[in-house]
């Protein structure tokens, strides 16, 4: 089974490249059966769902010949394998199926609405980690002091608030109150469809076609419920960071570099810090991962035209296609945020080289 | 603080240490996490909190004058006054009645969920840990692929399947908080896998049954319950956000979550209506936290 145990090579140099090839194979097929569980969740759920597939194809007037016809069509007579093996065929020629609702394929549809969620859930991201990484790095230098608890209660607030009624809660009064933000959407109307760019991200598009006027009307609506999502993020990521860096500064190589002389601040950042980096990468991927579920409800709030409010649209037509394509394509990104804080963790942690 | 006669002997014969029997030494254990949840006053306050929601969920007959379900439209949207507290929603019916049975509702889906969760992931998590090699790896790898979703997400998904409804809603959410409780069952479990006294059972011809149920659980049990405690609010939230979207409890039964939801129509002329049941939301979810953290810092000082 081990490659590396089985050929026993006189040169360190390919036995290192073997096991470097090992490591690969493992984390492909870790991926692979991760990728093929969460095909076969979709698939059950897809079958468990009590609407008749039939019935919402053919209409209920059919008569039973047709019905018949169709369900022999769709494969439903055939066993659940053979059934879950059209499925897996279907998934890797991108076919998702149909809409009931939009009437596109669902694979267009989701091309069409992913971009909007990637780009708040991304800038969410960036502000969580801007604003809590140093909030817990703090709160870990300054332990037990005011800063700590300032910390601590932004953290567990953060963890308790309901996502859902805080973005509405922001509507209510910055926007019905203050008028100070829009009540939802992704650009002003009269900015729409201005600029069409390569990456269909609003934000970079305008920015690389110059166009100001569309990137801050584009900033103006991201920016609510980015900083709501944000939060989130933040209140995860300083409890992490700050629990990291309490254990490093418990470690005894802060001890000698103060014996050294070094400054307060240089220890903080040039040593403690840089040993935490690699397992912030992971919480930072993992709270990537977890904004995916926040923006289903906050797009919903903020009428953001993106994934989650595609996925809870779809949930509320009972149209299944769009619902199991919305949750594959989420499942198969949080697999691909994870390989991909796995891939960046081997190449700065020089222990994995 | 003074003690006076009985209660001050209580006190001594509890804080000390030298036992005459074991009841003593369990109260003793007791009666010191007690003395350290009071210690804490943050913790003591989440505490605090949890008890007066069963209280409130327990007596909703007696501390309300409305019924939750009741329409009376000649009554609807009316601000909160002294007759009907926290105002009435669109069809009349008396929010501060609708919170309390509320709390009902966000009770039984929390104790449910997590009467469900417990023992399923704790016996996977152990077993995975005890008995290691492939039995492990697919329990694992099973448990990885349920992690790999975030959880509002997959409980979505199993709710749209099975149905709204509050019993659907419980088991989409128990499928979702089983890993993390079965991936530190599996931990804990690693850790006391090859200490001697479970070798030493092993010897005496225990079972894998006997030696889990006997040997790890009492010693795996202060990190699951702090588990199980910090995962009641992401439960609450969880349901809440089901309720939101209309797929958790149905209509007119009073649930926090969807009472926010519907009160969104009327954000600008009844803001009582979504601003009320989000708090209830927050400080609810916000006391397991707090209770959670406590109980780590007292039970399970390593994490601390």
């Amino acid at each position: 089974m081990s490659i590396a145990q089985t050929t026993e090579h006189p040169y360190q140099g390919s036995r290192k490249l073997l096991s470097g090839l090992r490591k690969i194979a493992t984390s492909f097929a870790v991926i692979l059966t991760t990728l093929f569980g969460l095909l076969v969740i979709t698939f059950i759920v897809g079958r468990m769902v009590p609407a008749d597939p039939v019935i919402a194809v053919i209409g209920d007037q059919a008569d039973q010949a047709t019905y018949d016809r169709v369900f022999t069509e769709m494969g439903l007579d055939r066993p659940l394998y053979v059934q879950f093996g059209h499925y897996l065929t279907d998934i890797a020629k991108l076919d998702f199926g149909q809409s009931h609702v939009t009437k596109n394929p669902v694979a267009s549809d989701l091309a069409r609405v992913f971009p909007a969620t990637l780009e708040l859930a991304t800038l969410a991201t960036l502000i969580g980690a801007c604003f809590g990484v140093p909030l817990g790095v703090l709160a870990a230098v300054r332990k037990g002091t005011w800063v700590d608890h300032v910390a601590r209660v932004v953290g567990l607030l953060g963890y308790s608030t309901p996502i859902f009624w805080l973005g509405t809660i922001v509507i209510l009064v910055f926007y019905a109150k203050f008028g100070l933000i829009p009540a939802g959407g992704r650009i002003d109307i009269y900015n729409e469809g201005l600029v069409e760019g390569p990456t269909n991200s609003l934000l970079i598009d305008s920015l690389l076609a110059r166009e100001w006027d569309v990137f801050w009307s584009a900033m103006h609506h991201v920016i609510t419920p980015a900083l709501i999502l944000g939060y989130a993020a933040m209140a995860y990521l300083s409890r992490m960071s700050r629990s990291f860096m309490l254990e490093q500064l418990r470690q005894e190589y802060i001890l000698t570099a103060r014996a050294k002389g070094l400054g307060k601040w240089p220890i903080i950042w040039r040593h403690a810090f840089r040993n935490i980096r690699v397992q912030l990468l992971t919480v930072v991927a993992l709270a990537y991962c977890g904004l995916l579920d926040g923006t289903v409800l906050i797009e919903t709030v903020f009428a953001w035209p993106g994934l989650g409010q595609y996925l809870t649209s779809a949930l509320f037509f009972a149209d299944m296609n769009a619902v199991l394509g919305s949750v594959l394509l989420i499942g198969i990104i949080s697999i691909a945020i994870n390989l991909l804080s796995d891939i960046v963790y081997r190449f700065i942690d020089p222990r994995t080289r | 603080m003074t003690r006076s006669g009985y209660f001050n002997d209580l006190h001594n014969w509890l804080i000390s240490e030298d036992f005459t029997s074991t009841r003593q030494a369990r109260l003793h254990k007791a009666y010191v996490a007690w003395l350290s949840l009071l210690a804490n006053p943050l913790a003591f306050a989440g505490f605090a909190v949890v008890v007066l929601l069963i209280l409130i969920a327990t007596l909703a007959p007696i501390i309300t004058l409305h019924d939750p379900v009741s329409q009376d439209l000649t009554m609807a949207l009316k601000a909160p006054s002294a007759a009907h507290w926290f105002g009435t929603d669109e069809f009349g019916r008396d929010v501060y009645a609708r919170l309390v049975y509320g709390a009902r509702t966000t009770l039984y889906i929390s104790i449910l969920v997590t009467v469900i969760v417990a023992p399923i992931g704790f016996v996977i998590g152990a077993m995975s840990g005890y008995l290691s090699g492939w039995i492990d790896v697919v329990l694992m790898r099973i448990t990885d692929i349920f992690l790999s979703f975030p959880s509002l997400v997959l409980a979505l998904a199993f709710s749209a399947a099975l149905g709204p409804g509050i019993e659907n809603a419980v088991i989409a959410i128990a499928l979702t908080v089983w890993p993390p409780i079965a991936r530190l069952a599996r931990a804990e479990t690693l850790t006391f896998r090859n200490a001697d006294f479970v070798v030493a059972a092993e010897l005496q011809g225990a079972g894998m049954w006997r030696i889990l149920l006997r040997h790890i659980v009492p010693l795996c049990a202060p990190s699951i319950v702090v588990r199980l405690t910090l995962n009641m609010s992401s439960i609450i939230l969880t349901a809440a956000g089901l309720g939101f979207l209309g797929l958790g409890a149905q209509p007119p039964m009073p649930e926090w979550g969807a009472m926010a939801a519907s009160g969104r129509q009327y954000l600008l002329d009844a803001w009582w209506l979504t601003t009320i049941p989000g708090i209830a939301i927050l400080t609810v979810s916000l006391a397991f936290n707090l209770l959670g953290d406590g109980l780590r810092d007292i039970m399970d000082p390593r994490n601390a």
